[in-house]
């Protein structure tokens, strides 16, 4: 990257609608670097002609470079030019930026993903590259809360993992309605009950930081090791470099030593209040 | 200081900056303007503040006449040398639309070639800290790459310390060490005024040699030593730097940040007159017709609610916490990032609060506090 400030411009392929209020949207990379190799848990800056420009995680298969992937909810300014966009429109890229998943380390181990709302997108890179070489890891357990029914992220593609015989599955909703008949309540009243090896397992997590706290304490409590924990943090970014200082954490960058960090490093801070 | 060294006559002063203007550099030194001394484009000697000195304290600035005509008898500018390496507002690239996409091309603004005439031993170690931010690591931040190779170095030593003065703590100063092409210090007694010069670069000696000067005896050699040392005696307040890190990590909980917030108006003059506060925003506008948009970089504040938002709301909502943030990034945090400590005790931030916020008796209240049970507190 010759200039880390300067988007590259990219074509929107494909706009699905997620929910009522998420969506994902397919690019084709630039015609300058047809491929975007990336890690899973590693995000772009995503900029929208006019509009802004704003941090989101990339949702697609590391394994397919011939495009990029991009799952959020519309929440702001930005978000909501984004939805608005069709195949054919085009956007500008930044990235791959930040810190992946440690899904090369977890093999052999057992796998507990941990997931709130939108926080589903972010792990869904590490399920796919997990799934793709399956027999290199123990037990594969996704848990999964959101807030109703309504809200499920990835519906169809949940339903087809389910199917398998060698992921497990929990999801779990906070208003569950009429026809809900699964999980009511908080991501991690599941955790005590998965099926894993304390012992050998690495545990991924991404959702709003209170729920990571919780979660990650719930893990603590059934006996993994602050350093088989890793969390994607969030913060303000306007840079993705670590020049804006906007994403500043205790002592860490989000952008540049995240966002994907072991417990252990975040556990410090998280507890304090508005760090 | 170098015992090879040189003098300059007073007279001969306005061949440096002539010098420097023949070889393409703009000469940017200190000025007075509107009761203060700031650094802007300069374009003789008689620009140079000369005779004036400044009164410095918490929440307090004021020139003064001096009793001799020194071109360098003040201690710092309000602004440092920091808005014209990394300036306050520029634009980073321009996008145009056209058929349904658009196209960006990078910000092609030309640079000026600098000479900073008259930075401070303080001031060359907080560019140092900047080298370090934008150019040291991952990623390079163009912007402050061109300008900064474009800058020639003109450093004076200081003949006074004001009341805010901690660079003698930091080990920032008063002695200017490194990073300069010449480091000059003024020295005036009953019969004399002139300058003793050090060389720091083969860029400096250039200068230097198109420049009447001789070699400095031994005596003024002397005599420049002695007015910095007699500067180091003379600082306004201290900061015990030992520990300060852990200080800082162990009493983020303290009760004493809800006392400074107290007083603390969150207007972010700290860090607007801080020589090394480094962050930034960005805002992209577009034209009234919507065929040119563009995104500019522009200096940012850890003081404003706008700098911590995420969706939701600010993560440091209180004035307490914007404060911390600050403090500690200064003095803790920023030596996790990037190896050295982010203060080089230039006093600034105490000059300049609008209600004398001290970061140094800050910090000492916080080492009281930090001391085991049975010790002073």
């Amino acid at each position: 990257m010759l200039d880390p400030m300067l988007p590259e411009i990219f074509q929107i392929t494909r706009v699905v609608k997620e929910t009522y209020d998420t969506f994902t949207l397919e690019m084709r990379p630039s015609a300058q670097r047809h491929t975007f190799p990336f890690e899973a848990g590693q995000f772009n800056m995503l900029y929208v002609y006019g509009v802004g420009e704003i941090p989101i995680s990339i949702s697609g298969d590391p394994g397919h470079t011939e495009r990029l992937t991009h799952t959020t909810r519309t929440v702001g300014t930005v978000t909501k030019a984004m939805q608005a966009l069709r195949a054919g429109d085009t956007l500008g890229v930044r990235g791959p930026f930040g810190t992946a998943w440690p899904v090369d380390t977890a093999r052999t181990h057992d796998v507990v993903l941990v997931a709130g709302g939108i926080g589903l997108a972010p792990l869904r890179p590490a399920l796919y590259q997990i799934l793709n070489r399956r027999d290199e890891y123990g037990k594969i357990v996704l848990l999964y809360g959101t807030r109703s029914p309504e809200d499920i992220l990835f519906r169809k593609e949940l339903e087809q993992w389910r199917a398998r015989f060698d992921l497990e599955i929990h999801v779990t909703v906070d208003y569950a309605g009429d026809v809900w008949h699964g999980n009511v309540g908080v991501v991690t009243r599941l955790i005590p009950k998965a099926p894993f090896d304390p012992a050998h397992t690495v545990a991924m997590i991404c959702g709003p930081e209170v729920m990571m706290r919780f979660a990650a304490a719930e893990l603590l409590k059934r006996g993994l090791s602050a350093d088989c924990i890793y969390v994607s943090m969030e913060r303000n970014m306007k840079c993705a470099v670590g020049f804006c200082g906007h994403c500043q954490f205790g002592p860490v960058f989000v952008c540049r030593d995240g966002p994907v960090f072991p417990f252990a490093r975040v556990q410090p801070w998280i507890n304090r209040w508005e760090i | 200081m170098d015992e090879h060294a040189f003098v300059l006559e007073r007279q001969h002063f306005r061949h440096l900056l002539a010098a420097l203007q023949e070889r393409g550099y703009q000469t940017i030194g200190p000025t007075v303007r509107e009761g203060a001394i700031v650094y802007d484009v300069i374009e003789s000697d008689t620009d140079l503040p000369v005779g004036w000195g400044d009164i410095q304290d918490e929440g307090s600035y004021q020139l003064m006449q001096r009793a001799e005509a020194a071109l360098f008898g003040y201690t710092l500018s309000p602004q440092s040398w920091k808005r014209f390496l990394h300036p306050p507002d520029v634009r980073l690239w321009q996008a145009h639309r056209t058929d349904g996409t658009f196209s960006i091309t990078p910000a092609a603004d030309e640079i000026p070639r600098c000479a900073f005439i008259g930075v401070r031993a303080c001031e060359l170690h907080a560019i140092a800290i900047l080298d370090r931010v934008f150019l040291d690591g991952a990623f390079v931040d163009p912007i402050y790459q061109r300008r900064r190779a474009h800058t020639f170095i003109v450093a004076v030593n200081c003949g006074q310390a004001s009341g805010t003065c901690f660079c003698a703590s930091m080990q920032t100063g008063p002695a200017v060490d490194s990073g300069f092409d010449l480091a000059l210090t003024e020295v005036i007694d009953a019969e004399r005024h002139y300058f003793v010069v050090n060389v720091g670069t083969e860029g400096g000696a250039e200068v230097l040699n198109a420049l009447p000067h001789r070699e400095a005896s031994a005596e003024e050699i002397a005599a420049a030593a002695q007015i910095v040392a007699a500067t180091a005696e003379q600082m306004g307040r201290s900061l015990e730097t030992a520990n300060l890190k852990a200080t800082l990590y162990n009493r983020s909980e303290d009760p004493l940040w809800d006392e400074v917030a107290e007083r603390c108006l969150t207007c972010g003059n700290c860090t607007l007159v801080c020589p090394t506060c480094f962050c930034t925003t960005v805002t992209d506008v577009t034209d009234l017709s919507g065929a040119v948009a563009e995104r500019r970089r522009q200096w940012d504040s850890c003081f404003t609610m706008e700098f911590s938002y995420i969706h939701g709301g600010s993560v440091r909502y209180t004035p307490k916490a914007r404060y911390r943030q600050w403090m500690t990034h200064k003095l803790a945090s920023w030596i996790d990032q990037f190896g050295v400590s982010g203060c080089v005790g230039c006093g600034r931030c105490i000059t300049w609060c609008p209600v004398g916020i001290d970061i140094t008796d800050m910090a000492r209240r916080l080492q009281t506090a930090d001391q085991p049970l049975g010790e002073a507190r």
